[in-house]
C-alpha cells in the first residue's frame, strides 16, 4: 500500500471542476511530481491534501488513514507538512522561530508549562531549538537565525519555508513551486536539495512548473491540465506523451 | 547592562513612596500601575495574536464588579481580598472564552466591531441590573484588603507596593509565555493564520487562549482597581478607557514588553498625574492674575485631544511605537546576526 492514494478526488468550485476524478500514489521514499500549466488544479490537490478544502468527492487515505476534511493542524501533526506557492513566512519573527514554530505538531508543553516555565517546558523548549539549529545548518541558514525572516533574500525564504516544514517530522512533504521565482542556478541547487530531503527518508509531492527541472529527479511524474490527469508515469514517457506536449504547447506543436 | 537596568529600575520604583512623599502623587502612580496591567492583557490579544480587539475595558468591569459583589455590604458577601484576586481573573477569564468562542472566527474589522459591542453592552447591563448593581451609582463600600493585620485603607502606598509586586509577577508569566509553545504560535498567528494552522497549530484554542489570558489580566486589574477605590461604577469602564489602553498599545510599542509598559506609563501618568496638576497650576494662575477662562479651565477635558495627537505624532514619525520588538537580538543567543543581508521582498 502507498503512503499517500488518492482516489477519484473531485473539487468543484460552483460549476467549476478544479480537480476531477484524480487518482494517484505516492509511494513511500519516492519523489513524485505533479506537473501542468498554469491554472490546472495542481496546487488545489495540495489544499485538499492538507485540510484547507474538503473534497467534493473521493477520498484522501494517508497511511490507512482517511484524511477528508480533516483540519491542516491535524492534518500536519498525522505526518504531512507543505510549503506555498506564495512564499508565507512568518515574517515578523526570526528565522530560528519560524523553524521552531514548525516543531508546534510534536510538542507536548501546556500554556501552564509554559507560563510557569516548567522543566518540562524548558527541555522541550531545548531540543527544539537544537533541531530547528540543525535544520537551518541542512539548509545553509546559520547565519541567518536570528534576522527576521521577512530581511532574508528570497532563494533563502524558500530555503527557510522547507526547513520549517521539515521541522515537524513529516512522513510526506508537498513542495508547491519551490523554484518559482528563482534563477535557474538556483533552481538546480533547490532540485539538488530535494533529492538530499529524500535521503533523509521523507517522500517528497512536488508541484513545478517547469517539466524538465522535474525530470531528473522525479519517480514519477503526473500531468493535470483542467483539473484532469492527462498522463502519469516515468519522466521519459510523460516527457514523450503526445497530449502532454499539446497541453503544454497547444496543438499541433 | 542589560540584566542591570531592570534591577536598577524595579529597586527605584520601590523606593518612590520614601522620596515623594504626596499622597495623590503615589496613588496616580498605582493608577497608572493598573493600566499597565491592563495593558499587558490586551497585548496578548491585539500585540501578540494580533486579534483587535476593541472594548477592551468590559473585562475590567467584570473584574471590579465580582469583586465588589463579593466583598461589599451589597449582598452582605465579603470574602477575603487575596484569593478574589484569582476568582476574579477566571471570571473575567470565562467571559474571555464566552466572547471569544463564537466571535473568533471573524477576524479583522468584524472582530473589532463584534468586541466594541461586547465593550458597551457591559456598562449598559451594569447600569440597568440596579438590582443587583445599584445602576449608575455602582457599589459603594467595598472591603479593602488587609495583610497580616495591616488595612490598607484609603492609603494609597500599600496599594502602589501591591501593583509594583502584581506587575512584576505578571512580567514573569509574560516573558516566559512569549518565549515559549503558546507565545511562537501566538505569534504565527498574528503572521499568517494559515501558515500557522499547517504548523499544527490549533488557532482556535490558541486564540481563545489569548482572548481568555489577555481578559484575566483585566480581570485582576479590576479587582485592584475597586479595592483601592472602595467603589465601582459602570461610567469607569465606557469606551474611553478602552480607547485609553489600545492607546498605550499603539505608543509604547505593541508585542514588546519594554513598549508596553513605557506606553502605560506615558497616558497613565498624563491621565493621573500630568493633566490634573497642570489643571491646578493654570487654575490658580487664572485665579490670581483674574482671567475667568483660565480660572475656570479642565484640562482633563482636554485628554482625547492630547491622546490623539500623540498617536498621530508617533503614527507619523514611528509608527512601530516607541519601543517596538526587536526579538532577534533579546532571545537569541548573539552568536549570529552580523553580516546578515538586510535586503528585504518575497
Amino acid at each position: 500500500m502507498a503512503l499517500l492514494e488518492l482516489r477519484a478526488l473531485c473539487k468543484n468550485f460552483g460549476g467549476l471542476a478544479a480537480v476531477n476524478n484524480l487518482t494517484l500514489d505516492v509511494q513511500a521514499g519516492s519523489i513524485i511530481s505533479l506537473i501542468g500549466p498554469n491554472g490546472a488544479g495542481k496546487s488545489t490537490v495540495f489544499n485538499l491534501i492538507t485540510g484547507i478544502y474538503a473534497p467534493t468527492g473521493g477520498s484522501i487515505v494517508f497511511e490507512h488513514r482517511t484524511l477528508n476534511g480533516m483540519r491542516p493542524d491535524r492534518v500536519t501533526a498525522a505526518g504531512i507538512a507543505r510549503t506555498f506557492q506564495n512564499i508565507r513566512l512568518f515574517s515578523f519573527m526570526s528565522v530560528l522561530e519560524n523553524v521552531m514554530v514548525g516543531r508546534n505538531a510534536r510538542m507536548h508543553a501546556s500554556i501552564a508549562d509554559s507560563a510557569l516555565r516548567t522543566r518540562r517546558a524548558t527541555r522541550e523548549d531545548r531540543e527544539v531549538e537544537h533541531r530547528a539549529r540543525e535544520l537551518l545548518d541542512f539548509f545553509g541558514l546559520t547565519s541567518y537565525g536570528s534576522e527576521w525572516a521577512r530581511n532574508l533574500p528570497y532563494g533563502m525564504q524558500r530555503r527557510l519555508e522547507i526547513a520549517r516544514a521539515l521541522a515537524s517530522d513529516p512522513r510526506l512533504l508537498l513542495l508547491d513551486e519551490p523554484g518559482a521565482g528563482t534563477n535557474p542556478a538556483e533552481k538546480q541547487a533547490l532540485m539538488r536539495l530535494v533529492q538530499s530531503v529524500r535521503e533523509r527518508g521523507v517522500t517528497v509531492l512536488l508541484i513545478e512548473h517547469d517539466m524538465h527541472l522535474v525530470m531528473g529527479i522525479s519517480d514519477a511524474v503526473h500531468v493535470l491540465d483542467y483539473g484532469e490527469q492527462i498522463a502519469c508515469g516515468p519522466p521519459d514517457r510523460v516527457r514523450h506523451d503526445p497530449r502532454v506536449i499539446e497541453a503544454y504547447l497547444g496543438k499541433g506543436a | 547592562m542589560k540584566r542591570v537596568l531592570p534591577l536598577v529600575i524595579i529597586v527605584a520604583l520601590a523606593f518612590v513612596p520614601l522620596l515623594d512623599r504626596n499622597a495623590s502623587h503615589i496613588s496616580a502612580y498605582a493608577d497608572t500601575g493598573g493600566l499597565v496591567l491592563l495593558a499587558f492583557g490586551l497585548n496578548i490579544i491585539v500585540g501578540y495574536t494580533g486579534l483587535l480587539a476593541l472594548g477592551f475595558a468590559a473585562f475590567f468591569a467584570i473584574g471590579a464588579y465580582t469583586y465588589a459583589f463579593l466583598a461589599s455590604p451589597q449582598f452582605g458577601i465579603h470574602l477575603n481580598f487575596w484569593p478574589m484576586i484569582g476568582v476574579s481573573a477566571a471570571v473575567a477569564g470565562l467571559f474571555g472564552l464566552v466572547l471569544g468562542a463564537p466571535t473568533l472566527r471573524l477576524r479583522g474589522d468584524y472582530l473589532a466591531i463584534v468586541t466594541l459591542g461586547f465593550g458597551e453592552i457591559v456598562p449598559q447591563v451594569l447600569q440597568n441590573l440596579d438590582k443587583w448593581t445599584g445602576g449608575p451609582d455602582g457599589i459603594a463600600g467595598i472591603d479593602q484588603p488587609r495583610l497580616f493585620g495591616f488595612g490598607f485603607g484609603f492609603n494609597p502606598v500599600p496599594y502602589y507596593y501591591l501593583y509594583l509586586a502584581i506587575i512584576l509577577v505578571s512580567l514573569w508569566l509574560l516573558n516566559n509565555l512569549r518565549h515559549s509553545r503558546i507565545g511562537r504560535s501566538w505569534m504565527a498567528i498574528r503572521e499568517d493564520e494559515l501558515a500557522a494552522a499547517h504548523m499544527g497549530i490549533n488557532t482556535t484554542t490558541a486564540k481563545l487562549a489569548a482572548f481568555s489570558l489577555g481578559a484575566a489580566f483585566a480581570g485582576v486589574a479590576g479587582v485592584l482597581f475597586a479595592a483601592k477605590l472602595s467603589t465601582v461604577s459602570p461610567s469607569g469602564f465606557d469606551f474611553n478607557t478602552s480607547v485609553m489602553i489600545l492607546a498605550a498599545l499603539v505608543l509604547g510599542g505593541m508585542g514588546n514588553l519594554p513598549g508596553v509598559i513605557t506606553g502605560a506609563v506615558i497616558i497613565g501618568l498624563l491621565n493621573f498625574l500630568i493633566l490634573p496638576q497642570a489643571t491646578n497650576w493654570v487654575q490658580t494662575l487664572g485665579q490670581q492674575m483674574h482671567i475667568a477662562v483660565l480660572a475656570s479651565v479642565d484640562l482633563n477635558q482636554y485628554r482625547f485631544l492630547v491622546y490623539g495627537i500623540i498617536l498621530v505624532t508617533v503614527m507619523l514619525f514611528r509608527p512601530e511605537g516607541l519601543i517596538p520588538s526587536a526579538t532577534r537580538r533579546a532571545e537569541l543567543h548573539a552568536e549570529a546576526s552580523s553580516g546578515a543581508p538586510a535586503q528585504a521582498d518575497g
